[in-house]
């Protein structure tokens, strides 16, 4: 070893080593940012461009953006997809009523996963494991047999009204299916355990002596949850909301399984404007809007938990 | 802030002057009376019956798992004893929620509201109450001011050192001026260099306020520096209770004994037994000790002697008298602490001795070293007998 030093000679592994040591963080940082840019930011361009571009009965069916014409590259920029969207009152209505449905959503999420969230976080250490599991136990089924079992459960003949014409409270059976109703079940049911996992990371972190704290110096158990409790878990209502929200915005099986044909969501439209319309500009277009429309209250997420991240350190 | 000797005089001045543990006509400020405290089937708390006075810095006193905390809890009101009552200025507890008692505690973990400022953390109880915005203010800066945090009001508890940290937790429970104060370890989480230090500014500030301080500590020394009376507990009851003082002179058993400071324990059986005098001879350390009082027992009981290291002498030469009170042994370990060495002398009979002995003068070089043979002798009036 000693003697290939002096004579300035490394064996192959000591120059492997000598690389990794100095391009190794690269590389490791590089692979998922490599990841990203194949499967999201490439994929991101494309249907960019396309919602640029006009529809066409063609294959593909839209003009090309770049035509190499006269020795040269002439890019044709259409902004007319994205105008029709403003003109068009079903777009704006759908992006409207997706994020109606979603905030109401998210909020309902919100007002079911808190409690059992916190009663998870209080709970008992085995007990606290198995409550756990309970929460993330349906992942393990496919997500579309679970919506499906909501229309045996909700449907016309299903087991609700089965059962209430059963006892006798109802005469008729109630319609729930397809209806706004059955869209929110749907969604609520599906994204609690986004809600309530994040909620309990940052409620079983909390130091239980800051709420005896403040019950000691004079509040009620409902004024030290408002004060206490509440406040020092925003970062997990904010984490689980918009893990409920975003989703839930461009949510496309919900609506079209449980929804009725008036629940208009921007999921939807997407779908209709792709395989319906063979619209791609258009619904390139759509795609690109709700984007935007997302980034930012992500980028409002991330700021506000970069904010918490500097506080505690 | 180190407090001026005057200020300390006045402190033992008063705890002496006013005794009111001595006193049978004191009414005691707080009363456990036969509390137990289970949870499941362990007894955390068994059977306490424990009176503490006006102005009293008490202290409870034990190892971890001792109950020392849970009597601290059930007084704040975060625990309720499974039996027994506990009255504070002569008000049951039983059922008034920790919102309602007249207590306020200082947390181990000082359980400051991280996302709420120094000042707000401090007004935080007053203005649970509703006092006014202008007398909150008020008040919030004097109480910074008692703890030296004044210039540290604006800032969040994230950005302060943990000896920062600890007077914001002693200000915010002092604020409401409660009957009691309770503190859990409240220096645990300091250094020991500040933490002595702010022993004396606790008392201090104690004494300004003038309020029922009950702490709650497993540090000896803390204990008694600071307490006007000490608790020790073990297994969820109490050994025994008195002033520092007592405690250490004239402990009721081995366990209160060897808690606080060192101890050399020497098991023997009573021989003699007078009305001015008795004898114990010890096998254990082949020899016999004279005791200057008389000692509650017959004849053949097995006793315990405890010897503190610094009422033994060491020499080199046989003292006089060798008849009682004398044992010599090796020099086997020896510990230079600068103002006092410690040696370990091991007897004849293979008990081991510790001796400290004051370097009250400077030495060209140690006095005894290794393997010396030396004679450890004491005063009849040093060793305190104990049975149990």
């Amino acid at each position: 070893m000693s003697s290939d030093k002096q004579e300035g000679r490394l064996t192959l592994k000591q120059r492997f080593d000598r690389w990794m040591i100095k391009h190794g963080r690269v590389l490791v940082v590089g692979i998922p940012y490599f990841w990203l840019f194949l499967f999201f930011l490439v994929p991101f361009l494309i249907v960019l461009k396309i919602s640029f571009s006009v529809a066409e009965y063609a294959q593909p069916p839209y003009t090309p953006l770049f035509e190499w014409i006269d020795e040269g590259i002439t890019v044709t920029l259409n902004f007319g997809n994205y105008l029709f969207l403003l003109s068009d009152s079903l777009y704006v209505t759908a992006y409207l009523n997706s994020i109606r449905i979603a905030a109401i959503s998210t909020v309902i999420t919100l007002l079911i996963g808190y409690p059992m969230a916190y009663g998870i976080a209080r709970a008992q250490g085995s007990m606290r494991s198995v409550l756990l599991m309970l929460v993330i136990l349906p992942f393990w089924t496919s997500f579309l047999i679970r919506v499906y079992a909501w229309i045996g459960i909700l449907d016309r003949e299903g087991l609700i009204n089965a059962f209430l014409m059963w006892t006798g409270i109802i005469s008729e059976p109630l319609i729930m299916r397809q209806t706004e109703f059955a869209v929110y079940v749907g969604i609520v049911y599906t994204y609690l355990p986004f809600m309530i996992l994040p909620l309990y990371s940052t409620l079983e972190k909390m130091d239980v002596s800051l709420v005896e704290a403040a019950l000691d110096l004079g509040c009620k158990p409902w004024q030290a949850f408002a004060k206490i409790t509440l406040p020092l878990s925003m970062p997990g209502i904010l984490a689980g909301s918009l893990l409920v929200f975003i989703p839930a915005v461009g949510e496309f099986v919900i609506p079209e399984l449980l929804g009725g044909p008036n629940t208009l969501m921007i999921g939807r439209t997407l779908w209709n404007e792709f395989f319906a319309n063979r619209d791609w500009p258009i619904a390139s277009s759509v795609a690109i809007a709700m984007l935007l429309f997302l980034v930012v209250p992500i980028m409002w997420f991330q700021h506000i938990q970069t904010k918490q991240e500097e506080g505690q350190q | 802030m180190l407090v001026s000797e005057a200020v300390l005089e006045r402190v033992h001045e008063d705890v002496h002057k006013t005794q009111p543990w001595n006193n049978p006509d004191a009414v005691p400020y707080i009363r456990f009376e036969n509390v137990t405290k289970k949870f499941g089937d362990f007894y955390a708390v068994d059977d306490v019956s424990l009176d503490i006075y006006r102005h009293e810095l008490f202290a409870l006193l034990g190892g971890s798992g001792c109950g020392k905390t849970t009597l601290l809890r059930m007084l704040a009101g975060f625990e309720e004893p499974t039996s027994g009552k506990i009255y504070i200025d002569g008000v049951d507890m039983a059922g008034v929620p920790a919102y309602e008692r007249p207590t306020n505690m200082m947390f181990q973990s000082y359980a400051l509201f991280p996302h709420m400022s120094v000042e707000q953390n401090v007004a935080f109880g007053l203005v649970q109450d509703g006092v006014s915005r202008s007398e909150i203010k008020e008040l919030v800066a004097e109480m910074l001011g008692l703890v030296q945090m004044s210039k540290f009001a604006k800032r969040k508890p994230h950005q302060l050192s943990g000896g920062q940290r600890q007077r914001v937790a002693l200000a915010r429970s002092l604020i409401k001026r409660p009957k009691v104060l309770l503190l859990d370890e409240p220096l645990g989480a300091l250094d020991k260099k500040l933490r002595e230090q702010t022993q004396f500014e606790l008392v201090n500030i104690q004494e300004k306020v003038g309020t029922t301080f009950v702490m709650v500590t497993h540090d000896q020394e803390e204990a008694m520096t600071m307490a006007s009376r000490i608790a020790v507990m073990n297994e969820g009851v109490i050994n025994q209770t008195g002033t520092p003082f007592e405690l250490y002179e004239y402990p009721n058993s081995r366990y209160t004994a060897n808690f606080l400071g060192q101890v050399n324990l020497i098991e023997g059986v009573l021989v003699d037994d007078d009305e001015k005098y008795a004898v114990i001879k010890s096998d254990e350390a082949g020899c016999e000790i004279y005791i200057d009082h008389a000692v509650q027992g017959h004849e053949g009981m097995t006793f315990w002697v405890a010897l503190r290291p610094e009422r033994l002498r060491i020499t080199k030469e046989a003292p006089k008298e060798t008849k009682y009170n004398c044992v010599s042994g090796k020099v086997e370990e020896i510990g230079y602490l600068g103002g006092i060495s410690t040696y370990h002398v091991r007897l004849e009979s293979g008990k081991r001795i510790k001796v400290t002995e004051p370097n009250s003068t400077r030495q060209i070089e140690p006095r005894y070293t290794w393997e010396d043979t030396v004679w450890v002798s004491w005063e009849a009036g040093a060793a305190s007998v104990l049975n149990k």
